[in-house]
């Protein structure tokens, strides 16, 4: 079976000018350079990384937010990286995103009523009652009450206006949801009762969800499978189980070592769990992430690499299947290893 | 679709205007300069009503009709410029017409002019700030140069200039201008500078709005263009526009009155504040009242207009930002 979305050699670079009249090019960012995976249905990919890598640009490529500088995004067989909007309409409907900002993402004019009908509306699906009744259906779906319908966004909390957020992308009955980290805005407290929604609602209608987030305790609660991105690149790709249990890749190793970790002796805790279990040991990074307007060479890891030598240096190391990985697990280093335990 | 109906029932929302105008009611300075600012509209509007009544008009020269009002010297009898039960804000120097019918007039002068002005200026200032705003590239760049030149153009200079040059081109030198010809040059070259700065502020406010999720939303949700101008920045654009308006119609009161006083705007007869000013200049040596009364009708309503557009915007800002 085809997978839903296929993208693959992704790129977006932002030019950067100079000048005001005649402004020139003095480079460009390269937000996301070379970039591809594929997201079955109803599967739940996690995309994480650290802020500026690239992997924001990658959720608003696929829902064509953005135009991608290069590589081909297919969406059920069709490639959609530089359709128009009116090719891009009939998709519309199939794709939707929740936003970062639970503030900035619902129009303050409007009531919840017409912001979940929005996107019927400019599709022009179903007649007036029945946009109506679907709203209310949608707030019952994502634990609203149905008298909220004519309240205006300013009167919610951030965990409600999320919700709100989630029933407008839900409206169309998309096959492919982008979640923009749709929890980091949020309260921890409120983070888990979101989290769990958008897993319920994604394995009861089996929608296909891009989850993107920095947070690895969240991505893992989500994801059936686990990109990692750094810089705009994939530096690993692999089934959720085997990335949080048997990461090859020394910036997935030094990310879920930064993950603070509960004593699961004493029993308190919030049932957070990541990583590799007690006794593992932090790995520090040192230095800062490079500047995407000039990445390092060959391996853009390497200049904060415990394992550094001159060939990462040279040649750029392919997403590829490590000998003993587990199947789909793909990693682009040179040196590729368990961590010694 | 779904909308909301307004209702006293407190468990009910409010819609964000049913909450600015309960924020403006509850300002009390706001609420007066509303109430000053409705009367002179409603003097304004009443002014033939309240001549009738009133038994007098701006243009009878009541001084040089009847002996006894005026002196030799064309000075109104009496104290303060011939105030008295019977010419309420006195007589004119040297023609004797009512100032208290010319006063009433020139609110009709001043708020239609400023009025029009404003209405113009501020549908081409949001066209013009919308396009080169939500569009961006050249569009914005180049609408963006035009805005600089018009802001840095010295529009007073020119209008001095210009007005007397359109009017001769259409009136030939033996015949008087009609009025409406005077006002409707006055509009034109009003408005010609008067969008730029509109189009500027508004140009800033969609370019903020431009980037906010909510639009990118509309955009996943299949919007067009003119859709997402229409119901998603439009809705969020009011208070600035209204602001602005509020804000600019004293202002161009104010303008006008400036361009009559020198000699580029309205002129004899027709009651103009500006005008009388003017006139009032040339004798305020021997009698002041008749340069006072417009001034400081002027200023009244200046500072009323001015604080009531505090208000309006103090209670639009806040609301579900």
């Amino acid at each position: 079976m085809n997978p839903l979305l296929e993208v693959s050699g992704l790129a977006k670079h932002f030019p950067v000018r100079r000048g005001a009249v005649l402004a020139r090019r003095i480079g460009a960012v390269k937000a996301v350079d070379d970039v591809g995976f594929t997201v079955s249905r109803g599967e739940s990919l996690g995309l994480v990384g650290e802020s500026g890598c690239g992997k924001s640009t990658t959720g608003r490529l696929i829902t064509r937010l953005l135009e991608p500088t290069a590589g081909t995004i297919r969406y059920d067989g069709q490639d959609i990286a530089h359709a128009g909007r009116r090719e891009l309409m009939p998709l519309r409907g199939r794709i939707q995103m929740v936003f970062q900002d639970p503030y900035s993402s619902l129009n303050p004019r409007h009531t919840v009523g017409e912001i979940i009908a929005a996107p019927l509306a400019s599709l022009g699906i179903g007649s007036r009652t029945g946009r109506r009744d679907r709203v209310l259906e949608l707030l019952e779906t994502v634990g609203l009450d149905a008298a909220h319908v004519h309240r205006y966004p300013h009167e919610f909390s951030g965990g409600q206006r999320q919700r709100i957020g989630v029933a407008r992308a839900l409206a169309t009955e998309p096959e492919l949801i982008v979640a923009d980290e749709p929890v980091s805005a949020l309260d921890v407290s409120i983070q888990a009762q979101i989290v769990n929604m958008l897993r319920r609602l994604q394995r009861e209608l089996g929608i296909a969800m891009l989850f993107i987030a920095h947070d690895l305790a969240v991505v893992r609660q989500v994801s059936h499978r686990v990109a990692v991105m750094y810089l705009g690149r994939i530096v690993e790709i692999a089934d959720r189980d085997t990335l949080y249990e048997r990461s090859q890749h020394p910036y997935t190793q030094a990310l879920l070592s930064a993950v603070p970790e509960l004593d699961a002796g004493t029993g308190v805790g919030i049932g957070r769990e990541v990583g590799r279990g007690a006794g593992r040991e932090r790995i520090r990074l040192v230095g800062d992430v490079p500047s995407p307007l000039n990445p390092p060479s060959g391996c853009r890891f390497r200049t904060r690499c415990p394992k550094a030598a001159e060939v990462c240096a040279a040649q750029e190391p392919p997403l590829v299947p490590i000998g003993g990985g587990a199947d789909g697990h793909l990693t682009a280093c040179h040196f590729p290893a368990l961590l010694p335990l | 679709m779904i909308r909301s109906r307004p209702s006293k029932d407190p468990t009910v929302p409010r819609t964000p205007a049913a909450l600015a105008w309960q924020r403006l009611r509850a300002d009390r300075t706001g609420m007066a300069a509303g109430v000053v600012v409705c009367a002179f509209f409603l003097l304004g509007l009443c002014a033939p009503l309240i001549s009738a009544i009133y038994g007098k008009n701006p243009y009878t020269t009541y001084g040089q009709n009847e002996p006894g009002l005026l002196d030799e010297f064309g000075y109104p009898t009496g104290s303060m410029g011939g105030i008295s039960g019977r010419f309420w804000l006195g007589l004119e120097p040297g023609l004797g017409r009512d100032v208290f019918t010319q006063l009433l007039y020139g609110i009709r002068t001043s708020l239609l002019i400023s009025a029009v002005v404003v209405l113009i200026v501020t549908v081409l200032g949001t066209a013009v700030g919308l396009i080169a705003g939500y569009a961006g590239g050249w569009l914005d760049a180049g609408l963006g140069r035009i805005v600089d030149i018009a802001l840095s153009f010295p529009s007073t200079l020119f209008i001095i200039a210009f007005v007397p040059v359109v009017q001769s081109l259409f009136v030939s030198a033996d015949q008087q201008t009609p009025t409406w010809m005077r006002v409707t040059t006055l509009v034109v070259v009003l408005a010609a500078f008067g969008w730029a700065p509109v189009a500027r502020l508004l140009r800033g406010q969609v370019v903020s709005l431009r980037t906010r999720e909510f639009v990118e939303a509309a955009r996943i949700g299949g919007a067009s263009p003119i859709r997402i101008v229409r119901r998603e920045l439009l809705p969020n654009l009011w208070t600035p526009i209204l602001v602005s308006a509020s804000l600019s119609v004293p202002v161009y009161v104010t303008t006008e009155a400036a361009l009559s006083f020198l000699g580029a705007g309205i002129d004899e007869p027709t009651p103009d504040w500006g005008r009388m000013i003017h006139r009032g200049a040339e004798v305020y040596l021997s009698d002041i009242t008749y340069m006072l009364i417009p001034g400081v009708a002027i200023l009244i309503f200046v500072v009323a207009f001015n604080l009531l557009g505090d208000s309006v915007r103090d209670a639009l800002s806040p609301s579900g930002r």
